[in-house]
């Protein structure tokens, strides 16, 4: 009898704590703590949003205050010739990649914001650039969103490839959410594509559309600030930070509509309501959200096998709650999610890097290669 | 007559310059809310209250309000390190918000008369332009 009882308020208690968090399902799981360790591999750096490898030993970072770092076995220099950047709120020198043929033509791109002309304020910006030692030459600007804007907010954006010789990149809707992200015609709430070289490919989704912007690829973005491809399907899979709760994880595909800001499961920061919508015909339901926000930042598959049961994982940092969420997929689904590395500070980043390992960029520190003991 | 209209007309002009170069309190706070939204409500939130243990009250907090000039220099350059606010331990990292003097004189007049703060003095231009790294 007492036992019936027990299970029962322990029932009770349970199902109160889980009605008072309405955390979206599955609740995050902390596994013993003491398997993970990390080894630090360069540090000194207040931000480290950005990164991409050379080799194992030699990898760029970008540090968001407007500076590149060349790191090689843990010894970091600056890069020279990088254009002005306008920094300001979450804005500054944001993401890093390797041109999918670096090896032979040393072309690297970055995101950034930037004011080069026109009105007051800065908008996101992706240059391309030569590197040759620690040197950036030939510095074009590829894609500058418009227009200029003071706003401090949500200006994306990582960059990534596909196989196909297209390159993409988002930016965010800079603070403006009932203007710009559902608006074709202007920038900001974005995934755009285009060619290696900066061009605009014509079978884009609304190239054809009188004064629709052509890059644009999808749209009803709030600020995406993780982007990968899947290892096995080539899909882009993308996070973005929503409101007071509603962050997101999307599958993005040509020419749709994410929802921003006329359907989503986050409310201001206020607590008051944006949308009582949470789906609505024509626009994308996110593949995962976060209720409560985690702030995702940074996102990348284990592919490699190093870590003997996290093949096939997705793995995303939590700027808010500082620890690197794991999460396993099944049919579609996101079945489990773990807290890895637990208070390791506000992670901003994560690749995986040419031998496997999983590298984070965190705040205050640097970048760690992440370790699980076995 | 016309002496006299002249001087009221010059003191308006003189009003108004001041008032050009030194706005109201009510109006930097205003104007500082309008920054506050954008640039800090994301980590303090909105009533100041921030996340224990993570980011800093700003609501009656005795590292704000006993140390201005070092709040100033905060948003002004960044803050980075171990502080103590209200009996808790901080360890975290802000960076500047790239904001201009008078921004940050209107955020710091909004932050100073807000959730239950009641500053003494109006944060000015000049001070914070007199703050160095």
């Amino acid at each position: 009898m007492k036992k019936k009882i027990l299970a029962l308020l322990y029932l009770a208690v349970f199902y109160l704590t889980s009605c008072i968090s309405q955390e979206n399902p599955p609740i995050i799981e902390t596994p013993d703590q003491s398997k993970f360790s990390t080894s630090i591999i360069v540090d000194g750096i207040e931000i480290p949003w950005g990164m991409d490898f050379i080799t194992e030993n030699d990898l760029l970072v970008t540090e968001k205050k407007g500076i590149l770092y060349r790191v090689k076995n843990g010894e970091k220099s600056e890069v020279s010739g990088l254009p002005e950047i306008y920094q300001r709120g979450q804005g500054g020198l944001l993401d890093v990649a390797l041109h999918p043929d670096f090896d032979n033509n040393k072309l690297i791109y970055f995101t950034a914001s930037v004011h080069v002309e026109g009105d007051k304020g800065g908008n996101t910006a992706l240059y391309c650039g030569e590197l040759n030692a620690n040197e950036l030459s030939n510095v074009k600007l590829l894609y500058k969103g418009t227009p200029n804007t003071k706003k401090g907010q949500h200006w994306g954006s990582r960059i990534v490839f596909d196989d196909q010789g297209h390159l993409f990149f988002g930016i965010g809707d800079r603070g403006n959410r009932d203007v710009n992200p559902q608006d074709l015609k202007r920038d900001g709430g974005k995934i755009y594509r285009l060619n290696l070289d900066g061009s605009i490919p014509e079978d884009n989704p609304f190239f054809q559309e009188d004064e629709a912007i052509k890059a644009v690829y999808s749209y009803g973005h709030r600020n995406p600030q993780g982007m990968t491809i899947h290892p096995k399907t080539g899909e882009i899979w993308e996070n973005e930070h929503g409101p007071k709760g509603g962050d997101e994880i999307n599958i993005i595909k040509k020419g749709k509509n994410y929802g921003w800001p006329v359907i989503t499961y986050g409310i201001n920061y206020s607590g008051t309501s944006i949308t009582d919508k949470k789906s609505m015909p024509g626009m994308e339901q996110p593949f995962y959200y976060w209720v409560p926000s985690i702030a995702p930042s940074g996102m990348a598959f284990s592919s490699s096998g190093v870590y003997r049961k996290w093949k096939g994982n997705l793995f995303i940092g939590s700027l808010k709650f500082k620890y690197l969420e794991r999460l396993i997929i099944k049919r579609g689904k996101v079945v489990k999610r773990e807290k890895i590395l637990n208070d390791i500070g506000r992670v901003r980043n994560v690749k995986e890097g040419p031998d496997g390992f999983l590298y984070l960029g965190v705040e205050g520190k640097g970048i760690l290669k992440v370790i699980v003991n076995r | 007559m016309k002496i006299t209209l002249g001087f009221i007309g010059l003191c308006v002009l003189f009003e108004g310059l001041w008032l050009y170069q030194n706005k109201s309190l009510e109006q930097s706070i205003s104007d500082g809310s309008e920054i506050y939204q954008d640039f800090c409500l994301q980590c303090h939130l909105d009533n100041g209250q921030g996340v224990s243990g993570v980011f800093p009250p700003l609501a009656k907090s005795d590292y704000l309000l006993k140390n201005i000039d070092l709040s100033i220099k905060g948003i002004k350059y960044g803050l980075q390190g171990p502080i103590v606010v209200n009996g808790e331990d901080y360890n975290g990292l802000m960076q500047n918000q790239g904001l201009d003097d008078e921004e940050i004189a209107d955020v710091m007049n909004y932050i100073l008369n807000n959730w239950g703060n009641k500053s003494q003095e109006m944060i000015t231009l000049e001070r914070v332009a007199n703050i160095t790294e």
